[in-house]
Order: C-alpha cells, then structure tokens, then sequence
C-alpha cells in the first residue's frame, strides 16, 4: 500500500545549532492512526511542522500522497488539516467567520452546509456567531479542530488534541478521530497521554532526542515490549526463594506473601509451559498459594522503558 | 490545484477589511478627524490670514500634503498591524501552513492595508472640499498618486509588520520617520520657498517627491517635475518589492 505520508532521511537543524529532527525516515499509511510519542523537545511539533510547511528541512524528502512538500506544496498542504498545541485563534472574530476563513485560505469555495456540519459535529453551532474570545477553553480547542476540518481535509495533525481539557470534552475528541477514521481520513496524533496513544493508535512511534527510536503496531509493540506478571499470594510467607525454583528468577514481595514471577508477552507465547511447569515446581517444593493474578505492563511503562533505554 | 489560489486571498482580503470594519473608529474616524482639525486651524482659521501660495489659497495648497501624511502613516500602520497581529497571536501557522504562495498573502494583505488607505484617503478628500475650496486639475493622475503611495507604503509596512518583534517597533518607523519626514517634505510648504541649502537637503526626503506630485495633480504646480515624482514613487514601489520577495524567499522571521 502507497504510504499517504513519506518522510525520507528528514533532518532540521535551527539556526541555533540545535538537531531537532535526525535522520528521521517514517511512512504513515492511508486510512490509520499514527501516535508519536516522546517526551517535551523531542521533536514531535518540529516534526509534525515541517510536514505542515511551517518549519524548513534542512535536509530530506517529504511527500504527502505522492506531493512534494516543498516542490509541490500547494497540493500536499491542500491534503492536511493541522490542530496546533497553542490555542491560537483570533480573538475578535466569530466561531463562524474563523472557520469560513480557514476554507478559503486552503483554496475552496464557500460552503456553508459544510461549516455548518462541521459546527454541529463539534457542538459549536449554538455559539456560531460568538466572538471567539467569549469561548471556554475547551471551546476554543473545538474551534481549533472546526478550522483544520473546513476544507475537509485526508489527513488531520493533532499536535496534543487533549492537553488541558476535560475528561468529558477528551472523550468527545476521542469519538470525534474515530469517526474521522471511519470517513478515510488518515489521523497523525502527538500525545503526552499515553492511554490515549493505547486507547486510538493503529501504530506507535515513539520519538526522543529528535531520532525516531521506534515505529510499531500497538498491538505488536505491547506484545513485544509488555512484560507479563503473574503474581502469587502464598498460604504461608516464604523467608527465601527455594534453590529449586531459582531458574525462573521469583521475587519476593510482601514480606514474603507474594511470589512474583516476570516474563516477556512473547516468551509466554513461545513457551506456554512455562507457567505450568512453574506452578507443577511450586508444588513439589510445598508451596501452595491461596489467589493469583497477572498484569501487563501499559504502553506508558514500554515509552518510560524506551526513552530512559536512550539516556 | 491551480496556480492562483483565489479563494485564499480573497479570504485573507476580507478577513483583514472585517478588521477595518470593526475598529472604523480607530482605523478611519480618527485619522479623519485629526486630519479635519489642521484643515480648519491652517486652512479655514489661519490660512485666511496667510498669502496665496503660487495662487493657490494656503487652504487648498496643504490639502494634497495632509492627505499623503495620513496616507503615509496609515499604510504603514494598518499593512504592519495586519501582518503582525497574526505573528503576535500565533495564527501565523495557518498561512504558512495553508496551501497559499507568498505572493498572494502579500497581494492579499497589502491590497486591504491599500484598500483601507485609499478609502481613508478619499473620505479626507471629502472632508476637506467641505472646508476648503478645492479644485482636481488631474483627477486620474491624483488617483494613480494614491494608489500607487497607497500600494507602496503599504509594502513597507508588511516589511515592518515581518520585522517587528514588539509592538514598539510597529510605532518607531511611522512615527520617528514617516511623520517627520512628511511634515518637512513640503506638506505645509513648497519647499521653493526654503534658503538654497535648506531646500538642496530637503531634496534627499522621498517624501517630498510623493508630496510634489500628489500636489500637481491637484493644483498643476509642483517643487519638482512630475515625471520625476512619478519616478521616485515606482522606485520605492521596486525596493519594497524587492525587500518584500527577499523576506519570503529566505522565510525572515517567519519561518524557523
């Protein structure tokens, strides 16, 4: 499948003399939810910008469905919607005049159904005629994303959709990227919100230091990286691990209640026995445990994982 | 997609003309009625007791010079406010990042900073024949002197507006230099009427040649010829232009 988005070896140094983007090479497919992951100054909002136009490469290649983004600009910039980070909007004019303008700007003739869709589908259309200054915050954050989908875009950057809003307005976003996936539209999201990432993404990468360390399925990804714990909570405490059972290297919390045994998600598939055969051990040293239980880790604790993995 | 993207700057344009609209009291009843008082202090109240200027009554003789101060001024002022109120706020990233070419967000942006001017610069007209006797030798190359001081001034105040990095500097220029050059490029005055060295430096103020012409086309005299006021004006029309294309090939202040 053509890759809608093609980054090739793409590079940005500021005048400053700081590498913002190293190299970076990564390929978002039609129709999927990409998030990019890092923590702050790792170069997602360079990243994203540079695709967008607003940040020169200093080196590499862009294409946005075949378009060069710097040769063909008018073509690839005509594809992309962008939901910045900072609630930048202008102050003094209505929620219905701001996004009319958006439309123009990208080249299309006016469309009043379309703003008036767009309007609806963010429950902004009972404040069309408000100037945006009398907005909420979260409001504005609506009016930011009615603005990037006026000319109804095939990809749609969210450059930190949720930082500082509601649970109820999160939610509402949420909804919101999944019926535009469902319309075609390809949606590339940077989030400090790891649930987030765990909760949308079709794939994961992950960025630091302006090098992108990663780019994997989130299923697959969890499946690699998560460790699987299973946790065993004993009759009796136990002072040490028994000699007999050293090889599948237990821990002991609790005081001694609770018998811990890691492994990855990985090996539980290529070895099933494993926990079998450990429980078939625990019984012929005499422990006998009364409840059990297991976790995997979340994508938060692989991103902490892999960004600490880097320093 | 085509090569002309209409649609933008047509955006752009009435997006700037609905500021125009929403602070006409700053933007066009201010400078009018500031610009009214020196009609009646010099033309209607002093101006009487002054000599006729080249036989021209003092009144009618400083119209064309008040008309070119506010249209200096506010070409700048409005074509720099513009551009740099989307810098100031941040919605800057949706021209850059809007499939637009630099030169129709200039054509957009200084077409409504010049838009604004002409129209300020008529409605003073206006004011000023209700004051003033008043009489247009050369209508059509009155209105080609607006447009064209118009459309270039307010190129230089898209370059400040690009420059500016506070809203300190969008008033240093008009008001350290546009204003004092346009008081002393002959606004109330011919500068024949300066000592020989006097006028011989006032010569070296651009302004005077956009004053001299300006005022031909009201009253058929000048300080200098017309097709060299003419001359002047479209070679400071060439400079901003060239600063202007300058600004967007290496992304000045507007790209990191």
């Amino acid at each position: 499948m053509q890759p809608i988005i093609s980054v090739a070896n793409l590079s940005k140094t500021y005048a400053s003399g700081f590498y913002a983007l190293k190299n970076v090479s990564l390929d978002i497919r039609p129709g999927e939810i990409f998030a990019l992951l890092g923590p702050n100054g790792a170069g997602k909002t360079t990243l994203i910008s540079t695709v967008c136009g607003i940040v020169t490469p200093s080196s590499g290649r862009v294409t946005v469905d075949g378009h060069d983004i710097l040769d063909d600009y008018r073509a690839a910039r005509s594809l992309i919607g962008l939901v910045p980070q900072e609630l930048t909007t202008d102050a003094f004019e209505t929620v219905r005049a701001t996004v009319t303008f958006s439309r123009g700007l990208f080249g299309l003739r006016a469309n009043p159904a379309h703003i008036e869709k767009v309007l609806k589908e963010l429950s902004l259309w009972d404040k069309k005629d408000n100037t945006i200054r009398t907005l909420s915050g979260g409001m504005k954050r609506r009016v930011m994303i009615a603005k990037a989908l006026a000319h109804e875009p095939r990809i749609l950057f969210l450059d930190e959709p949720t930082a500082g809003v509601d649970v109820e307005l999160r939610r509402d976003m949420w909804a919101l990227v999944r019926a535009l996936r469902a319309s075609g539209v390809t949606i590339i999201l940077t989030t400090h919100y790891i649930d987030e990432a765990e909760e949308m993404a079709d794939r994961i990468g992950v960025i630091s230091k302006g090098e992108l360390i990663l780019v994997e399925e989130k299923v697959e990804l969890m499946r690699k990286l998560g460790k699987k714990q299973l946790t065993l909570h004993l009759q009796q405490p136990l002072d040490n691990i028994p000699p007999a059972l050293a090889a599948y290297g237990l821990t002991l919390a609790d005081k001694g209640n609770d018998l811990i045994y890691s492994y990855d998600a990985r090996d539980a598939e290529h070895d099933s026995s494993s926990i079998a055969a450990l429980l078939g051990d625990l019984a012929a040293t005499g422990i006998h445990f009364k409840d059990l239980q297991t976790t995997q880790s979340s994508l938060e604790d692989i991103f902490v994982t892999l960004v600490s993995d880097r320093k | 997609m085509s090569n002309f993207n209409i649609f933008a700057v047509r955006a752009m344009y009435h997006f700037e003309m609905s500021r125009f609209r929403r602070t006409l009291m700053q933007s066009l009843i201010a400078p009018v009625l500031s610009t009214a008082l020196y009609f009646v202090v010099f033309g209607a109240a002093i101006g009487e007791r002054m000599q006729q200027m080249g036989g021209i009554s003092y009144g009618a003789f400083i119209v064309p010079g008040l008309i070119m101060l506010s249209l200096l001024t506010q070409s700048v002022s409005n074509a720099a406010f513009g551009i740099y109120f989307p810098k100031f706020t941040g919605t800057i990233y949706e021209l850059l990042s809007a499939p637009v070419s630099y030169f129709e967000i200039v054509l957009a942006y200084v077409g409504a900073a010049a838009s604004k001017s002409i129209i300020l610069g008529l409605v003073i007209l206006a004011t000023a024949a209700t004051i003033v006797p008043l009489e247009i030798e050369h209508p059509l190359w009155m209105m080609l002197f607006l447009v064209l001081t118009s459309v270039t001034f307010s190129l230089l105040g898209f370059i400040i507006g690009i420059w500016a990095d506070g809203f300190e500097k969008l008033q240093i220029i008009p008001m350290l230099i546009i204003t004092p050059l346009t008081f002393l490029g002959g606004s109330f005055y011919s500068i024949d009427m300066l000592p020989p060295l006097w006028r011989t430096i006032s010569l070296f103020n651009p302004v005077v040649y956009l004053i001299s012409g300006f005022r031909w086309s009201f009253h058929g005299t000048a300080d200098v010829g017309i097709s060299i006021s003419l001359g002047m004006t479209l070679g400071f029309l060439a400079v901003f232009l060239a600063i202007v294309a300058w600004i967007f090939r290496t992304g000045y202040k507007l790209k990191t």
